[in-house]
């Protein structure tokens, strides 16, 4: 039955992890960066998302239907996978191995994400900036979140990178090299993006 | 005066009696000479099959056949690199010199691997032209002399196993049929007559264990012997598909 999916799948899967849930990323880092300028700065930002008509079905067909996709065909992606870093410690192999590990870890950093502030709000909790500042009070906290960051960042750089091999967009060695060079300012432009927004709260 | 000691050369072998057996290690020591390669210490201990300890044991199963690498046949992962014996020189290789099947594949005995799966791939995604018909069908279009040297580089895969060993996507959990297949199809496809059953070739790696399943590790094109762009190729064909599977979903065309 389920014969000839994985093209299609593995397709839907890269394109997933750019749009929606890369440019969500992106979105969701520039509002964190409001409170660089101060929590009301913060707020009105959080209070503007709140009023997105039908904000459910935007949150389930933007974000949950297609994270929950990658995450789980991910997982399967990551663990058919035999790493040999010992026997060849190339660049792009070790991209290859950092690309499945920083998946996991970035899946285990948004379940906790996920169920500290969406799923609190959801049974009452008001999302402020009071309720980050209280989440980043523990300094166990702070280091989670700048792992959780750094991993969700690097893996939408790297996977930015490979999302353009697997559509036939970086064909020759040269433009695969520049494109190297390119996911690496994005990836470090948005982890100080990411980390000026967490020291912020603290 | 000094004695002059010797110079011996030191390998160690997994070995593994049958294909199901459990693999062992074995220790030979040899008289160095000028020029070995693993090929010829291996026909050494095939002719005095004596461990270091002095145990009699038997001659190591291995593959060989051109001597020149182009066949492929004699490919086995010597010091942890996968890549061919006969032009592993001992005078370039640091010693012990360890001696493994590439594991990738069922091994038969000892170094011997079957490659067949390889073989089967090169079948799944019609690796061939297919010209044969009842009458002549007369010349084929012309295919440009720059384009028939670049084609050329891609036909000097030799099925060899290497890039299969070195890839991380082709193991016992997932059926990739790997890079070297992928290549080929690229090769047949550029070429003017094989042109004509491009979509058949890009189909088929379309299907389950097919192209998709490269995760861009990229060890095939740092291992391949023959320095074949395989990863160049897996793009372009990343490409090809793309426009195959917009092709094949809106039907724009049949070819």
């Amino acid at each position: 039955m389920a014969q000839n999916r994985e093209f299609g799948n593995r397709r839907l899967h890269s394109l997933l992890g750019v749009v929606p849930i890369g440019l969500f990323l992106i979105f969701h880092l520039t509002v964190n960066y409001m409170a660089t300028k101060g929590a009301d700065t913060f707020n009105a930002a959080v209070h503007l998302i709140e009023f997105t008509p039908i904000k459910i079905v935007v949150e389930f067909v933007v974000i949950y239907l297609p994270l929950i996709f990658h995450a789980v065909y991910g997982i399967y992606i990551a663990f058919t996978a035999k790493n040999n870093l010992g026997r060849f410690s190339f660049f792009r192999n070790w991209m290859f191995f950092l690309q499945r590990a920083s998946g996991i870890i970035t899946l285990i950093f948004l379940i906790w994400h996920v169920y500290t502030t969406r799923i609190q709000a959801a049974l009452g909790a008001e999302v402020n900036f009071d309720m980050m500042a209280t989440i980043f009070s523990s300094p166990f906290m702070i280091a989670f979140y700048i792992v959780g960051l750094i991993s969700t960042v690097f893996h939408f750089a790297n996977g930015l990178w490979s999302f353009s091999v697997s559509w036939g967009l970086t064909v020759s060695p040269k433009s695969q090299k520049v494109m190297t060079y390119i996911t690496l300012v994005i990836f470090l432009v948005l982890s100080y993006i990411g980390l000026r927004a967490i020291f912020a709260f603290v | 005066m000094a004695e002059t000691k010797t110079k011996t050369v030191r390998f160690e072998i997994s070995r593994q009696d049958t294909p199901d057996s459990a693999p062992y290690t074995e220790t030979f020591e040899l008289e160095y000479r000028p020029n070995m390669n693993v090929i010829s210490a291996l026909m050494e201990i095939r002719r005095n099959p004596v461990t270091v300890d002095g145990k009699t044991t038997t001659p190591i199963a291995w593959d060989m056949n051109c001597l020149e690498e182009v066949c492929g046949a004699c490919s086995m992962v010597i010091n942890g690199k996968p890549r061919q014996s006969c032009t592993a020189l001992i005078d370039q290789l640091e010693q012990p010199i360890r001696l493994s099947p590439m594991r990738t594949f069922p091994v038969v005995r000892d170094l011997q691997v079957d490659r067949s799966r390889m073989f089967d791939s090169l079948k799944k995604v019609k690796a061939w032209i297919p010209i044969d018909g009842t009458y002549n069908l007369g010349p084929g279009p012309r295919m440009p002399e720059k384009k028939r040297q670049w084609a050329y580089e891609l036909s000097k895969c030799m099925t060899c196993g290497v890039c299969l060993e070195a890839c991380p996507n082709v193991n016992s959990s997932s059926d990739f049929i790997g890079p070297s297949a992928l290549s080929q199809v690229r090769l047949f496809n550029a070429h003017p007559t094989g042109e004509m059953n491009r979509s058949d070739r890009l189909n088929a790696i379309m299907g389950d264990g097919g192209l998709a399943n490269c995760g861009n590790s990229q060890n095939c094109v740092q291992s391949c012997p023959k320095g074949i762009p395989l990863t160049t190729s897996i793009a372009a064909l990343n490409r090809d598909t793309t426009l195959q599977s917009f092709r094949n979903f809106f039907g724009s065309d049949q070819v």
